[in-house]
């Protein structure tokens, strides 16, 4: 009986009913719009403070005399290693494996790094010399003060591949 | 007793036929995965009561559970183990529900999804998970596998940064780990098997084999029939599980170290058929092409267009057993083989260097093997004339064992550098 008497005012009033329907729709999508209002600058705002600041310093890490051409120094703490190449010209180039992150590895025997995940290899001045990696490793910038080579922690350089350019001369 | 079992008797129909409960036709499986995932909650919330979730502090946690805290060790393994069988076990639970073709739509198509789901669901808690402990090993292989979502094109390295909560594997990372781990996951799993249970209970129960006499068409009643089989089937379970952690310690190796990775570095032994194919394609392909189409397959299953609906029945005919027999066989065959080719033979890399990789070694090995795989299915179809359905079961069978290959391979014959070697050459 009860369900008949609701028929009827449907019915009676189906004008007010499809505008309450249509009001929860609106309430219910601006619940929903005002959570992830809420939760999305909630998360990323409390990353970027927590995210250190960055400086353009150089931080000086070993006098230019102490690396002879062709050999490299590693720097763990920065995650990098300053080479020395052949030709005269110093690269801080980047630990971190441009294939899937791993550490990359000095090979002094093979005068290469080597990948120790996926076996990819980079010659001195981080070139790919053997897949799977696909792009050189990154570098940093580097500058030589006083003898000193100093190298800016804060920001990896992304790059393809390796040109003369990148070299920085003492 | 009667009025007790009401529970029971939502999630069972009243009466379930005898073929139905047969143990050899599900063994089981679904209801094991879900016990374990509610044994997955039990120990989980324990170790929460010890572990701290921070990178100065996570390592030495555990050390403390494991050194201190009654049974802390024991939890732990129970904690591990059971997330390492659940794996297999909801692995298993979905070649059961495949091989017997019971994905159909309109009435099982739906689970089929929400199965998935759930089986993604808990590859990425165990994986979540491994991140745990904060040793050597943990942060490698989330630092690897975390690192296989910026080859996604456009939106992969903003992805792999959202994952890591910055650029590199750190206390964000870990705080993001543990939020999923222990909060998201299991809520949505919740959920999920909520469903999940109520749609096989919409469905009459699993899909029904065809009964092999006349005595296994008779109904019989869920309660003993049914909920005693599941009750045997739990209880063993339990005990082989707690059995087995009483001796086999969860690993735990050095405090992580960013500067240094150890050598060879490997994913999780559920992911390593991946980390297996990177040795031999474009990363862009060997991580997201293949796994993606592979999947996109699998959620497409069920609206192939079959000519029969055979669910209930293994492989969906003999002449489907016999394919898919075939095609594993010849998996297991072909894939040592185009490994070892790989390694020692073909080096696109080396014959087209002046093509970018993702050409040499990403389009090149793709074609290859598209070849190969187009002659595999060619001498299918002139041999045995299967239909459809028995093609789907015999390709998923092929690409089954080539995964199976690949890991073992990624697990067992990959040493320092990642060289290829036998077992027994490379030091534990």
């Amino acid at each position: 009986m009860t369900k008949k008497t609701t028929d009827i005012k449907q019915a009676d009033n189906p004008s007010r009913r499809r505008f309450f329907k249509k009001l929860w729709g609106w309430i219910a999508l601006a619940a929903g719009v005002e959570l992830a209002g809420l939760s999305i600058p909630f998360i990323s705002s409390g990353r970027k403070k927590q995210k250190k600041k960055e400086t353009g310093t150089f931080t000086g890490i070993v006098p230019a005399s102490d690396l002879p051409p062709g050999s490299v120094f590693p720097y763990q703490s920065g995650r990098l290693y300053v080479c020395h190449l052949n030709d005269g010209g110093f690269l801080a180039v980047s630990i971190t494996c441009t294939h899937l992150g791993c550490s990359v590895e000095w090979n002094e025997k093979k005068k290469e790094f080597i990948c120790p995940c996926h076996h990819s290899m980079f010659s001195i001045n981080g070139e790919v010399e053997n897949p799977p990696a696909t792009r050189a490793l990154d570098i940093y910038p580097l500058k030589i003060e006083g003898g000193m080579v100093k190298v800016n922690l804060s920001k990896p350089i992304e790059r393809k591949h390796f040109n003369k350019s990148q070299e920085t001369h003492a | 007793m009667q009025k007790n079992l009401t529970f029971l008797l939502h999630i069972h129909p009243k009466k379930v036929s005898k073929a139905s409960i047969r143990y050899t036709y599900t063994y089981g499986l679904g209801g094991m995965t879900a016990l374990l995932i509610l044994l997955q909650f039990f120990t989980g919330i324990l170790l929460k009561f010890v572990y701290i979730p921070l990178p100065s502090k996570a390592y030495d946690s555990i050390l403390f559970l494991q050194h201190q805290v009654l049974f802390g060790q024991y939890v732990r393994n129970i904690h591990h183990l059971g997330g390492v069988m659940l794996i297999i076990l909801a692995f298993l639970h979905l070649m059961r529900v495949f091989f017997t073709e019971a994905f159909h739509p309109p009435v099982r198509s739906g689970n089929w999804i929400i199965g998935l789901c759930m089986f993604l669901l808990l590859m990425f808690s165990n994986f979540t998970g491994y991140l745990m402990p904060w040793d050597q090993l943990s942060y490698w292989a989330v630092t690897v596998v975390t690192n296989m979502f910026s080859y996604i094109p456009l939106i992969g390295p903003h992805l792999t940064g959202f994952i890591r909560g910055g650029t590199d594997v750190t206390g964000a990372t870990l705080m993001n780990f543990f939020n999923f781990h222990t909060a998201i996951i299991p809520l949505t799993l919740i959920i999920l098997m909520t469903f999940h249970f109520w749609k096989v209970r919409k469905a009459g129960g699993v899909a029904p084999p065809r009964p092999r006499s006349e005595k296994e068409k008779r109904l019989v009643s869920s309660y003993p029939g049914l909920v005693v089989r599941e009750a045997v089937v739990a209880l063993t379970l339990l005990a082989f599980l707690f059995i087995l952690a009483v001796f086999k310690d969860a690993p735990m190796h050095e405090r992580a170290n960013p500067a240094f990775s150890p050598n060879p570095v490997k994913a999780p032994w559920y992911f390593i058929g991946i980390q297996e194919m990177l040795m031999h394609f474009h990363p862009f392909v060997g991580a997201i092409l293949i796994p993606v189409t592979i999947l996109g397959f699998l959620f497409y299953l069920p609206w192939i267009h079959y000519p029969k609906n055979n669910a209930g029945i293994w492989f969906s005919s003999p002449l489907g057993r016999k394919v898919a027999g075939v095609s594993a066989l010849i998996a297991l065959g072909l894939t040592p083989l185009l490994i070892i080719a790989d390694e020692y033979w073909i080096h696109f890399n080396l014959w087209f260097p002046s093509l970018p990789s993702i050409i040499s070694e990403g389009l090149f090995p793709v074609v290859f093997y598209g070849i190969l795989f187009y002659l595999y299915l060619l001498f299918l179809r002139k041999r045995y004339h299967p239909n459809t359905n028995e093609i789907v079961q015999a390709i998923f069978a092929f690409f089954l064992m080539t995964y199976t290959v690949l890991s073992l391979t990624g697990l067992f014959f990959r040493g320092p550098g990642m060289m290829l070697m036998w077992p027994w050459q490379i030091a534990p």
